[in-house]
């Protein structure tokens, strides 16, 4: 099944929807609720990212029994080292976003910590795309 | 297909329901669907919060209580009495009189919930410190919570704490004390008077525990019109027993908005009414409010005090209760032990088992089967008109949608299908006319 959400680019008040939205979805196909929490932290993670610092972006979602894959893609300014970006901690966020609560950094290794494949590639001042799979383990499955 | 999980305190007079969907709009687990122009609540998607109840006009919804004459079977018959029913009395009534009256109506013996509060505050504490993985710690206060937390958040049912309750506390504690002083166990019937619904089904099924200590519940409307009749003709003045020991005003507020998070040390959140609960616990869920120590949450709006069985005016019971100084209280009858003797006793006895998660938003244990449903969903909410009018006899176009794929509900029961389909002539009038009725019933047509 695909789904697709678009991200507005400095929409803060409503970051999170497609996250959100995308959690029901879990729920219904019966997802085992650990690994909900993981794939919705991972992307509720990527969407504000796009949010913070993109223009605009896109998310692209995959599923299929046995695995979840999201494909975040956003034009923006692009990370200009990856291997910093990932660090625990590491921001670039402004004062401004910082102050409502975003930005703290973090972003990208939160998402790396609950995600089974995380790949980034990025284009400075073009964009980036994140592809983050998040296996689904049907051993956990709740049945009645 | 409803697989039966646990006793439900909320019932449907079907001869006084009128199928009007007052209770079916507010449920928050989309529990409710109109058949035969009755209301039907489905047992695994209750969480007995009470909401179909308060918003029932004709009170078709009633709380299955414990017969009253049940309490003659005792010898000592003991009322576990929540503060929220002194609360509901005008401060002309002192607690003496107010205690005097319910021992009037049966009760031998009264013991307050809230007494066990202090002790489980210092516990809640110790228990965040030693289970930092828990994060944010939900308290295991409110039965209606739990129980929503297993259906809606399946995810957070690790967060709860896995500490008894006050009320279950006091009651080990109220038959731990008689029984120390020689009274024959089978002798003790401890009654809970319930403020609302979910507190009798978690007596009837808890979770987490394999019984409960309480012989019975009441209801709290119940034994109030006995109570204030008592009042007001008998004049009360003595009471024999009126609690070993008065609540502190702290143990009081327990079980008020903020009565559990004042006590904790680290960051806290009280959340009360059961849609804010909800909105809450989403951000929680998805990561989105981090950093949170504990939380407070409670179905009812101002916590127990709103009730559904409750009398007065919840802001009233809440004045009350606040403003309960020390000295608004005598002790009567100083007892040789509190609960402060047992607490090692009790405090070797607060654990309750894990809890399991109950979701209810999966469309099939199957995740490709699960897939498909979720594909014709899609399909039928593109053609269903999105006013969530109710007339198809579920609460919402979306909930009539999953019924339909799950094989409770037939498409034709939307009238704006029908009303397309008569008009295209797939439909005849007295075809779609037996689809209404088996929806509403024969009278209103």
């Amino acid at each position: 099944m695909l789904f697709e959400y678009s991200i507005k680019g400095g929409d803060f008040s409503t970051a999170g929807q497609a996250s959100s939205r995308f959690k029901k979805v879990l729920q219904q196909l019966n997802v085992p609720p650990q690994t909900i929490k993981r794939i919705v932290i991972a992307l509720y993670e990527a969407e504000v990212n796009i949010v913070a610092h993109a223009f605009e972006g896109t998310i692209n979602i995959e599923v299929q029994p046995g695995y979840v894959v999201m494909t975040l893609t956003d034009k923006g300014p692009g990370i200009p080292d990856i291997e910093k970006a990932m660090e625990v901690g590491y921001s670039t966020a402004s004062p401004k976003v910082r102050e409502m609560g975003f930005g703290a950094g973090m972003g990208l290794s939160n998402i790396k910590n609950n995600a089974d494949i995380l790949e980034i590639q990025s284009k400075i001042n073009q964009g980036t795309t994140l592809k983050i799979t998040v296996n689904l383990n049907q051993e956990n499955v709740i049945k009645e | 297909m409803a697989v039966k999980h646990f006793h439900h305190a909320l019932k449907i007079r079907t001869e006084t329901c009128f199928g009007c969907t007052h209770c079916m709009k507010v449920c928050p687990t989309e529990a409710i669907r109109i058949r035969n122009g009755k209301a039907i609540i489905q047992e695994n998607r209750c969480v007995d919060c009470g909401e179909c109840f308060k918003a029932c006009p004709v009170k078709a919804i009633y709380i299955d209580q414990d017969d009253f004459e049940r309490i003659k079977a005792f010898d000592y018959r003991i009322a576990l009495l929540p503060a929220v029913f002194t609360g509901q009395f005008s401060r002309r009534y002192n607690r003496e009189q107010i205690y005097s009256a319910i021992e009037a109506t049966g009760f031998t013996h009264i013991c307050e919930v809230e007494q066990s509060s202090e002790l489980l505050a210092e516990q809640i504490n110790k228990y965040a410190e030693s289970n930092p993985a828990k994060k944010p710690l939900i308290s295991s206060f409110c039965p209606a919570i739990i129980r929503l937390i297993q259906v809606r958040f399946p995810s957070l049912v690790n967060n709860i704490m896995l500490l008894k309750p006050p009320l279950d506390i006091t009651a080990l504690y109220c038959r731990k004390k008689f029984t120390d002083e020689g009274v024959n166990p089978a002798k003790i019937g401890v009654f809970y008077i319930t403020p609302c619904a979910a507190k009798i089904a978690a007596v009837k099924s808890p979770v987490g525990e394999d019984y409960s200590m309480i012989t019975g519940v009441i209801n709290m409307d119940f034994l109030y019109n006995r109570v204030y009749h008592h009042l007001k003709n008998d004049h009360p003045t003595e009471t024999k027993t009126a609690g070993e020991r008065p609540l502190t005003p702290a143990s009081t507020r327990w079980t008020l908005t903020h009565g559990e998070s004042d006590h904790f040390n680290g960051r806290s959140f009280a959340v009360d009414e059961i849609h804010n609960v909800i909105d809450f616990l989403e951000k929680v869920e998805n990561d989105e409010i981090r950093n949170v120590d504990f939380l407070e949450l409670r179905a009812c709006d101002e916590s127990c005090a709103g009730g559904a069985l409750t009398s007065a005016n919840r802001f009233l019971i809440v004045e009350r209760l606040r403003n309960t100084k020390p000295a608004d209280i005598k002790i009567v009858e100083p007892s040789k032990k509190t609960i402060d003797d047992y607490r090692s006793y009790l405090e070797t006895r607060l654990a309750i088992q894990e809890i399991k998660p109950r979701p209810i938003m999966k469309l099939d244990d199957d995740m490709e089967e699960a897939m498909k449903k979720m594909d014709k969903v899609k399909e039928l909410m593109n053609i269903l008109p999105g006013t969530d009018c109710a007339v198809c006899g579920a609460p919402t176009c979306q909930s009539f949608a999953k019924d339909i794929v799950q094989g409770d509900a037939d498409i034709r029961q939307c009238i704006f299908i029908q009303k397309s389909r008569e008009n295209t002539g797939e439909l005849a009038l007295p075809d779609s006319l037996k689809l209404m009725k088996e929806i509403w019933g024969n009278e209103k047509f």
